[in-house]
């Protein structure tokens, strides 16, 4: 991986977890569980369910956006404002779970939009990286 | 400057203002009339999308004689840049406090 050019928009943190996806499912959609790790919540694993995030310094508001279970999950995350798009993937490997964050820092409309947007944000960074490589 | 990302984001996320601002990232200081020539809009709607980008202090105008030279911004972009970093900062410590659950969980 190139670690040189800042990436701007997007997120992204992984990690190996010596643990079978099932469980960390359960801490990603839980919401006692997701508590303990996260935020105070009212997350509820159902489609275009709206939720919040209670922190210290303020609340985050949510809505699922896909939700496959023990694959991957997916929601709006706006807080500060600013809206992204957090989704979590999940693999299962030889010795547990790949775990990915990522988040995207853009305005998703609608689907059609969001993934219009992704295109161009993805394709404006790129250049812009380019430039300040 | 106080500026957000929120600001930013919102005045690149049109397209077109985009590609106007990305041009004069990649080939520098341009006149109006030179980013006319390529956008494929009016000057009158270069212009007003460059008044945008502007407002957002990610351009800088540089009047001469007749004509407007603008010039990118980089510094502009310094919200983006902090807004990845704190939130991967936040990330990295709840992946820590969910590796702690997850095995408080096997208990």
């Amino acid at each position: 991986m190139n670690h040189a050019s800042p990436q701007l928009r997007t997120v992204t943190v992984e990690r190996e977890f010596a643990h079978a996806p099932e469980k960390i499912w359960r801490a990603l959609t839980q919401p006692h569980l997701i508590e303990a790790w996260l935020m105070k919540n009212d997350f509820v694993p159902a489609l275009h369910h709206r939720f919040k995030l209670q922190g210290d310094w303020g609340a985050v508001d949510c809505e699922v956006l896909e939700i496959e279970p023990q694959r991957s999950l997916s929601y709006t995350w706006a807080a500060l404002g600013l809206d992204s798009v957090v989704t979590w993937t999940l693999t299962p490997t030889a010795a547990g779970t790949h775990l990915r964050m990522e988040q995207s820092g853009f305005r998703p409309d609608q689907d059609q939009a969001f993934h219009g947007a992704q295109y161009g944000w993805n394709k404006f960074f790129g250049a812009l990286e380019q430039v300040l490589a | 400057m106080d500026q957000s990302p929120d600001l930013i984001f919102r005045t690149l996320a049109d397209p077109t203002r985009r590609s106007l601002f990305e041009r004069l990232c990649r080939e520098g200081e341009q006149t109006v009339g030179a980013l006319t020539a390529e956008a494929g809009i009016s000057q009158p709607a270069v212009s007003k999308h460059l008044g945008i980008l502007k407002e957002a202090g990610l351009v800088k105008d540089r009047p001469e004689g007749r004509q407007t030279h603008y010039s990118a911004q980089l510094k502009a972009l310094g919200p983006l840049v902090d807004w990845t970093q704190q939130m991967a900062r936040f990330w990295e410590s709840r992946f820590d406090d969910l590796d702690d659950l997850l095995k408080r969980m096997d208990q």
